[in-house]
């Protein structure tokens, strides 16, 4: 009697085993359907990045980023008046234009007339003061004499 | 399940910020693309420029070579300096491209296409000498306004095209005529469609040279498009900015050019000389004909070290505007002593010629190799800045190069 107890609960115990792994492979297979119902192609197991060229989109505060003092968009000095100047000194030509001149306040001031008489450049209004004090702080002219020294030599060995 | 297939809000005012206008269907721009007018291709492919190139500014795009790069006898264009006042020309219909002569001066306004202008009038060849006329500019002190060009804004090309003259000719020259200005097909940096960005020319007798063309190559193949293509004006010796670019029209005029640059102080030098930094009243300034003699050193580039005993063989060219280059030295003793190179007469009128001499050390140290070219009536380069002037045309200063006997 004790025997066939025991074996008895045995078989239900190996019959609960064999039901749960059924059970638990049916519940797997109906949620591996069930996900790919939802998502046929696995998207989700996917590298995310898709497949089309990802553009950069700058946030606000990295479009006008400062490194080292200097706008980084711009090349221009990083200083009272920055914003103005970018804001109103890009738009036709490059920074690059400003940024390798340096002039004394009555010239920048000649060349914005120049540019307001000739070439569609608007009134600054009372930006103009701060463009001009910007530019002349951080672009005036140097002393470089008749002729200057060579310099920025990049020194090679010459083999003939 | 699709992750977000077009362009979200924030990029859309992010680009529509930086273009300066609202992006009309804006929401249906698919991600990954950059509109157009954003795109900032890289310089150096988009023209075929090579990497020792020096950009001097992207907008409008102004880029010189370094005196090294310039050691071929004819310059191959990926050494060529790009000078823009204005936007290249975008989509060119070669097909209806057409050159109109006209103004107050001419007998009858005539139009013709390319194919009648290759057909119609004698095809020549030459290589032409083109250098602009702030080359230098970089020198000047007190500093002039523009591109601060140093020593790369020349190069000598070979062209081939009509003569300016017979097409002139074709439509026919009145006595009073004057001057030829062109006009051309880039756009101003305003993108303003009244305004030119430049419109120069040159005196009769300029336009009338048998060197003067209106090319259709350059070293035998199409002429690229920043440096002008379909149909470029090419006036060898006179600052580089006569030479349009683009040209869709030729005007005969009865009095001096009024084109963009042509007027103001663009372009033009004091009539008489002036101090540094002197004002000058737009009266008073004349218009650059002729380039100055130049010269410069090719070869070796500078920062050369040698050992001590060994001799270099420099060579470089030597140019004009409208002379020749008779005499051609070098110094390494900063002008104390000059010895003279041999110098090649140019294959044609307004072309460079190249000059060459084996130069020897005494001993050890530092050296610099000065280059000095004399034109046909006697004039030579300087070795200090020449003549102070507003907006830093014509330095035409010796070159030098740095060398190190070790």
């Amino acid at each position: 009697m004790k025997d066939k107890f025991s074996k008895f609960i045995k078989s239900i115990g190996s019959i609960n085993k064999l039901s749960i792994i059924i059970w638990g492979s049916l519940g797997v297979i109906t949620i591996i359907g069930i996900y790919l119902l939802l998502d046929p192609t696995l998207s989700a197991f996917k590298n995310q990045i898709p497949n089309e060229t990802v553009v950069a989109i700058p946030k606000e505060d990295d479009y006008n980023k400062i490194e080292n003092g200097i706008h980084v968009r711009t090349g221009f000095i990083d200083a009272p008046g920055l914003m103005e100047t970018v804001n109103n000194c890009t738009n036709c030509h490059s920074s690059k234009l400003v940024t390798q001149n340096r002039m004394n306040k009555e010239r920048w001031v000649a060349t914005i007339r120049w540019m307001q008489e000739t070439q569609n450049l608007w009134d600054l209004g009372k930006n103009e003061d701060v463009i001009v004090n910007y530019l002349v702080t951080n672009y005036p002219p140097l002393e470089t004499g008749r002729r200057e020294n060579l310099a920025n030599i990049a020194w090679y060995m010459l083999e003939e | 399940m699709e992750r977000r297939k077009f362009i979200g809000r924030t990029a859309l005012i992010a680009f529509a910020s930086a273009l300066g206008s609202e992006i009309v269907f804006g929401k249906y721009l698919p991600v990954g693309y950059t509109p157009l007018g954003l795109q900032n291709p890289d310089p150096f492919k988009l023209f075929h420029k090579d990497s020792g190139m020096v950009l001097l500014n992207d907008k409008p795009w102004n880029m010189e070579a370094q005196a090294h790069l310039l050691d071929d006898k004819i310059t191959p264009n990926k050494y060529i300096f790009i000078r823009n006042n204005g936007l290249v020309p975008e989509n060119i219909a070669i097909a209806n491209w057409t050159l109109t002569i006209d103004g107050e001066s001419v007998t009858q306004k005539k139009t013709y296409t390319l194919a009648q202008l290759k057909s119609k009038f004698k095809q020549h060849t030459y290589q032409l000498t083109l250098e602009c006329g702030g080359n230098g500019r970089a020198e000047y002190n007190p500093p002039a306004k523009g591109n601060q060009w140093t020593i790369g804004a020349i190069y000598c090309a070979e062209w081939t095209g009509v003569r300016l003259r017979d097409v002139l000719e074709d439509a026919g020259i009145k006595n009073d005529a004057v001057y030829i200005g062109y006009h051309a097909a880039d756009k101003h940096l305003s993108r303003d469609p009244e305004k030119e960005p430049i419109s120069r020319g040159a005196p009769m007798a300029k336009a009338l040279q048998d060197e003067t063309l209106l090319a259709f190559t350059m070293n035998g193949a199409d002429i690229p498009l920043v440096h002008g293509y379909p149909l470029r004006l090419v006036a060898g010796g006179w600052p580089a900015s006569v030479s349009g670019k683009w040209v869709e029209r030729i005007s005969i005029r009865n009095k001096v050019h009024d084109g963009a640059k042509m007027t103001g102080s663009a372009y033009r030098v004091p009539c008489n000389p002036v101090g540094p930094g002197e004002k000058v009243s737009e009266k008073d300034m004349c218009i650059i004909e002729s380039m100055p003699v130049k010269s410069l050193i090719t070869y070796p580039k500078t920062g050369a070290m040698i050992s001590e005993g060994k001799k270099i063989n420099i060579r470089g060219h030597a140019w004009a505007g409208e002379l020749e280059v008779l005499k051609m030295e070098y110094s390494i003793d900063f002008g104390s002593t000059w010895k003279v190179c041999s110098i090649e007469k140019p294959v044609n009128r307004l072309a460079w010629q190249h000059f060459s001499a084996q130069v020897d050390f005494p001993k050890k140290g530092y050296y610099e190799v000065w280059s000095r070219a004399t034109d046909s009536q006697g004039t030579a380069q300087p070795m200090l800045i020449p003549g102070w002037n507003p907006k830093g045309y014509l330095n035409n200063a010796c070159q030098r190069i740095a060398i190190k006997v070790s």
